[in-house]
């Protein structure tokens, strides 16, 4: 099934992010006005000490009849008290600001990593996995590291640009008019560039995914790039991964230099229209000289904030295409959703006792127009049965568990389980917490996490202890292989399971799957790399463990089926035949004609020349 | 001890920056150049705004007139001025942006070389999540700096400006700037000292956090059909918790240092002011005088805080920087020899001696004191029940990894001394699970290789792998998805096989790479390295009795050792547990084999 996440529309504005991101980040709000507050006296700070100058230039030192050396000691002082006290609101506002951002990020880097997991896409393909971890890593560092100065300065800068503008008014309304209309063209300058830089550092956040997915396909396919020598090949793909990033960033840098020479220009007409403009007003008698000196001078408390705003709506362009690839999985509406949370009163719990499974009339494709991996079945398992699905590759089987398990919806028609006695219950409405209690699979590449055998057998009943771990292997007649690891059951598995063998790792998985005790058991290819004793040995067991259990078993190895109590046949999509071994075997049909291959393959007999 | 750390992470800081320096100099010197234009016109522009104050507006307001040519004159310094102070600009934000893509560049070039170069025993020890974050958000730490480097050096030179002015105008009053600038250093290194194991920590746990998703996601079907998303959101959300913990920590340092740092020079300023009003009082300087030093030092803010900015950023760049180190520096790197490998065509002898290995961390050896030869063109089964290290040897066969004792022959040379290249030239090797890249299915098979479509196909039929590769939309330009994702397990495999046949090897080693596919196929597959004039050496790792038949000889293997050899008649005959895993299936129906 290819689900795709949505094209990330680089365009999207950032106060429609902004949105979008608060209502997914609750904690954010939580505290903010006081914050705000601290932000506005922090602003004082930057304005005080250019006042004081003005102050004791004109009324301290200048003052009629000689220096008044009073006044400038109080003056200093009671600034030197405000830009202390200036740094205690900064200080209070950071330490705000990083608590609230850092732990609105941190919910919001959670409730993405949950999300990834209900989307099917990341447990039907492989696809995209190395972006999906930088959506939950380094998208949100990107926005971390800016509000840990980017988020600060800006609160302060739009504080300063407000005090500023008024203190002008105060001085001249008109001078203060002519510096606002010399930043209208900055205005919209920087709208278009806002867009401009979207774009280019979305593109930019792209292209790290790109790299990062490059990088783990030459760590994870570690041994087939040295065993087919092609490290040099590997290394190019790689490189060019990594320029491709280069000049994606180098781009973005453009763009933002843009940005920074608008301000640059914005300024220096502001001044240029000050000098020009000040006189003429001056010599029609509106303003005085000392007021234009001195508003020269305050105009660099206008600009200064302007170009560390132009700073750091670079850094926030940035960090908002981070942010926008984050919300965008959020915003990913899973195709398979657990009823207990998308409609908790309609939601269904399991009927109780053994599970039998019913196929209502379902159809299935992997994508719209593609062929129908399952056509139409129909199809009533009764519970307490042991049943083998056979067929050949690309006949369905598989589609068959996944349709059982809910990894994915039909198409067409219902899955139901449960019984006569205890009634059906349509899998769509079951709540995910008691499919998967009692309902479990155990996939062909039964994955392990890098810890000890006995916590991979705990991950299908996180209470059991050591010893239960040890008892479930005996169960499983699996004593003597773990009496032949390093450490017995506490030996770790490596990353992946890879310090096992791939045999090895599913015999964990079904032990894994066994100690979960589900009333319905799936088995896909679970033992296809085991040797074939051991083979024996697991299945026997386990078939007298889950007698009076409901399993399904997809098998290519058809010792299994041998022993089913009923087989299915599937071929194109279609269960073409079904009933015991007893009853199949004997009857011309796909499962005589696979039976017989295997038979002669499995006891070293040649294939007859087709 | 505590003073001796210190002087240690400045030290090391002032290093770092000056590696960056040694590695793209030019582009910084040009940097810089740009940098100390924007410092001199910041200057100048102070210039300017005075001179225009005392030569235009003034006399302007005096006269009561103001003279076109001298507005002209003060419009057109202002916007000269300002134009430089662009191209400056231009000069120090682009250049530095390039700068600190380079060498990001450049060091993720080294880094993902190392990965590529390291043995396989190296990669079993590091978990891809930490890999990944070596590459991406390490080098990122590492670089960072750069940005406002040049910045803060060409600022330098506003201090030397300012302070040179101070002097002449009033020693005294420079005493003030003299106190103000060790204090900033002073702040710095105690800042430095504070923040590096915090930062140390950060990307510590930005790595871990990485590693968890990295595993999760990889883990993705097994969290669904066990229903564990909750633990494993549990999981993520303690080490996501104290990712933000740690940052928060760092967040209160850098919080309290940036209040201080900039307020130094206000401080500064008020002082001058304090002191000059009596200075001007006792008739030691004029008001003229007092202005310009005041003025003087407010713009030594900006240049404070350039390098303040350089400065916060050196213990996280040091933190990323000491993540990578090890990876750049480990070794382990497999030696090649000068040999040649014959150039017969035909199977390649295969000759093992005493073979033994031991992974990592475990005490036990994975495969101990293994002896047999495969004679050229000869087909060899290895089988033994599961974890016996049956793949751990189809491994040290192709030089995956390298033996811990013993050699490996091929036509009798050690492997070991072969050039590089050379193995994967003779042999080609199939694993049991196998690995696809993000590539169309022809790029899978040729690996960049020079084999033609026709080459391609031939390998495919042999696999039986053209049926569906024919009905893919695109054919042998389908993308594969990354690992191969859109096809399924069967076709992988025969994908995998496709590969190896289509190099012609003359050693080839499958490790139950046939498990997938049907029994038949795989018939055809053997047949088909059998068949040429010159066959290929076949050493295949198997369970089923048809692949067995197939060979002439097998190696039954128990515990990392070959236990016995012979043919498989032999064995059934001699090895009682040989006969229980092959005969498992027909014992268990009273079959006779």
């Amino acid at each position: 099934m290819t689900v795709t996440l949505p094209d990330e529309d680089r365009r999207e504005g950032a106060i429609q992010t902004l949105r979008r991101g608060l209502r997914m980040m609750p904690e954010f709000r939580r505290g903010l006005p006081l914050t705000v507050l601290l932000a506005v006296l922090a602003t004082a700070g930057r304005v005080v000490v250019p006042i004081a100058v003005q102050q004791v230039l004109d009324r301290g030192i200048g003052a009629e009849g000689g220096p008044d050396l009073d006044f400038v000691t109080w003056v200093v002082l009671g600034c030197a008290v405000v830009v202390v006290l200036t740094a205690v609101a900064v200080y209070r506002m950071n330490l705000r600001l990083f608590r609230t951002t850092e732990t609105a990020l941190a919910g919001l880097r959670v409730r993405a990593f949950r999300h990834v997991h209900d989307l099917s896409a990341v447990h039907q393909q492989a696809d995209k996995r190395g972006a999906l971890v930088s959506r939950v890593t380094s998208d949100v560092d990107q926005l971390s590291q800016f509000m840990q100065w980017g988020g600060v300065l800006g609160l302060i800068s739009f504080g300063q640009l407000l005090v500023a503008t008024v203190v002008m008014f105060v001085y001249s309304w008109q001078l203060t008019l002519v510096v606002l209309v010399c930043f209208v063209p900055l205005g919209i300058a920087v709208r278009w560039f806002a867009a401009e830089l979207a774009v280019v550092y979305g593109l930019v956040r792209e292209r790290i995914g790109d790299l990062l997915a490059a990088v783990s396909e030459s760590v994870v396919g570690a041994s087939t790039v040295r065993a087919y020598g092609v490290r040099e090949r590997t290394a190019e793909r790689i490189d060019a991964a990594i320029d491709r990033h280069y000049r994606a960033a180098v781009d973005a840098q453009r763009v933002a230099v843009g940005v920074f020479v608008s301000g640059e220009l914005a300024a220096a007409l502001a001044n240029a229209a000050l000098v020009v403009a000040g006189i003429y007003l001056g010599l029609a008698g509106d303003i005085s000289a000392g007021t234009l000196v001195a508003f020269l001078f305050l105009v660099t408390l206008f600009v200064a904030p302007v170009q560390t705003a132009s700073e750091v709506i670079n850094e926030a362009q940035n960090a908002l295409a981070g942010f926008r690839r984050v919300l965008d999985i959020l915003d990913t509406e899973p195709d398979v959703r657990d009823p207990a949370t998308a409609a908790p009163e309609s939601s269904l719990h399991l009927p109780d006792g053994v599970l039998g499974v019913r196929f209502d009339h379902v159809t299935f494709r992997y994508a719209p127009g593609a062929r129908k991996a399952l056509d139409d079945v129909d199809l009533t398992i009764a519970p307490r049965r042991r049943v083998a699905i056979v067929g050949e590759t690309g006949s369905g089987k598989t589609t068959f568990a996944k349709l059982v398990t809910r990894l994915m919806d039909p198409v067409e028609g219902r899955v139901l389980l449960g019984s006569d006695d205890a009634g059906w219950v349509p899998l769509s409405d079951v709540a995910f917490g008691s499919l998967r209690a009692r309902v479990v699979m155990v996939p062909q590449d039964g994955f392990l996490f890098d810890a000890t055998v006995a916590d991979n057998v705990r991950y299908g009943a996180p209470t059991i202890s050591d010893a239960e771990v040890t008892r479930a292997f005996a169960d499983l007649g699996l004593t003597d292989w773990v009496e032949g690891l390093p450490h017995g059951v506490t030996s770790p598995v490596g990353q992946r399971g890879e310090s096992l063998s791939a045999g090895e790792r599913q015999l964990v998985a079904v032990a894994r799957a066994y100690v979960a005790d589900p009333d319905l058991l799936v088995l896909d290819e679970a033992t296809s790399a085991v040797d074939p004793a051991t083979e024996q040995r697991l299945t026997r067991a386990l078939d007298t463990l889950t007698a009076g259990r409901t399993t399904l078993t997809i098998a290519h190895r058809l010792s299994t089926a041998e022993r089913a109590d009923e087989i299915l046949v599937v071929d194109a999509g279609h269960v073409v035949q079904r009933g015991s071994h007893a009853e199949l075997v004997g009857t011309d049909g796909t499962y005589a004609r696979l039976h017989a291959s295997w038979r002669r393959s499995s006891a070293g007999e040649p294939e007859p020349v087709a | 001890m505590p003073r001796r750390r210190r002087d240690a992470v400045v030290r090391r800081g002032i290093r770092h920056v000056g590696r960056a320096i040694a590695l793209q100099p030019r582009i910084f010197a040009a940097a810089l150049l740009g940098s100390s234009l924007f410092a001199v016109m910041t200057v100048a522009s102070a210039y300017v705004i005075g001179e225009i104050t005392d030569r235009v507006i003034l006399p302007s307001f005096d006269e009561g007139s103001a003279s076109t040519a001298a507005l002209a004159l003060a419009v057109a310094a202002i916007i000269g001025v300002a134009l430089l102070r662009i191209v400056g600009i231009i000069g120090r934000r682009l250049l530095s942006g390039i700068m600190q893509y380079r060498l990001q560049a450049q060091m993720r070039r080294e880094v993902t070389g190392q990965y590529l170069r390291l043995p396989l025993s190296w990669h079993q020890q590091h978990p891809t999540g930490q890999l990944l974050s070596n590459a991406n958000s390490d080098v990122e730490a590492a670089w960072f700096f750069v940005a406002p480097l040049a910045f803060g050096l060409g600022a330098v030179i506003i201090i030397v400006i300012t302070g040179g002015a101070m002097v002449a105008t009033d020693p005294l009053l420079a005493l003030i700037g003299v106190v103000i600038f060790p204090l900033v250093f002073v702040i710095n290194a105690l800042y430095s000292q504070v923040m590096s194991p915090r930062q140390q920590r950060a990307q510590q746990l930005r790595a871990e956090v990485s590693e968890i998703a990295h595993e999760s996601f990889d883990a993705a079907l097994v969290v669904k059909t066990l229903g564990r998303e909750e633990s494993e959101t549990e999981r993520f959300n303690a080490r996501a918790g104290e990712l933000r913990d740690g940052l928060i920590s760092v967040g209160r340092i850098r919080g309290l240092f940036d209040p201080l740092i900039e307020s130094l020079p206000n401080l500064g300023t008020l002082a001058v002011l304090l002191v000059g009003a009596h200075r001007v009082a006792d008739g030691a300087i004029d008001v003229g005088e007092l202005v310009s030093i005041a003025y003087l030092f407010t713009l030594l803010a900006l240049p404070i805080r350039a390098i303040g900015w350089v400065l916060a950023e050196l213990p996280r760049a040091l933190a990323g920087y000491d993540r990578i180190t090890p990876v750049l520096e480990a070794t382990g790197e497999t030696p090649y020899g000068p040999e040649d490998a014959a150039t017969a065509s035909g199977g390649a002898a295969l000759g093992l001696q005493g073979i033994g290995y031991t992974f990592a961390g475990v005490e036990r050896p994975a495969v101990r004191d293994v002896t047999f030869d495969v004679p050229a063109g000869g087909t060899v089964a290895v089988v033994g029940p599961t974890g016996s290290g049956k793949s751990t040897l189809a491994g040290l066969l192709v030089r995956l990894v390298d033996p811990a004792d013993g050699t490996v022959l091929l036509d009798g040379l050690d492997i070991r001394s072969l050039r590089e290249g050379q193995v994967s030239d003779q042999a080609a090797f199939v694993a049991q699970q196998a690995f696809l890249f993000d590539d169309t299915v022809r790029g899978n098979i040729t690996l960049g290789g020079p084999y033609t479509d026709e080459d391609v196909w031939a390998a495919l039929r042999v696999a039986a792998a053209d049926d569906f590769v024919t009905a893919l939309p695109d054919g042998l330009d389908t993308h594969v998805g990354e690992r191969g994702a859109s096809l399924s397990g069967g076709q992988r495999q025969r994908l995998a096989l496709a590969r190896a046949i289509v190099r012609r090897p003359r050693l080839l080693v499958l490790d139950d790479a046939t498990s997938a596919v049907d029994p038949a196929v795989e018939a055809r597959i053997l047949d088909a390295l059998r068949a040429s004039d010159a066959p290929a050496t076949v050493v295949v790792v198997a369970y089923r009795q048809a692949t067995i038949a197939l060979a002439d000889e097998v190696v039954w293997f128990e515990h990392g050792r070959a236990v016995a050899r012979g043919s498989h008649e032999y064995l059934l005959g001699e090895v009682p547990g040989y006969a229980d895993l092959v005969r498992a299936y027909t014992q268990a129906e009273g079959v006779p084999a």
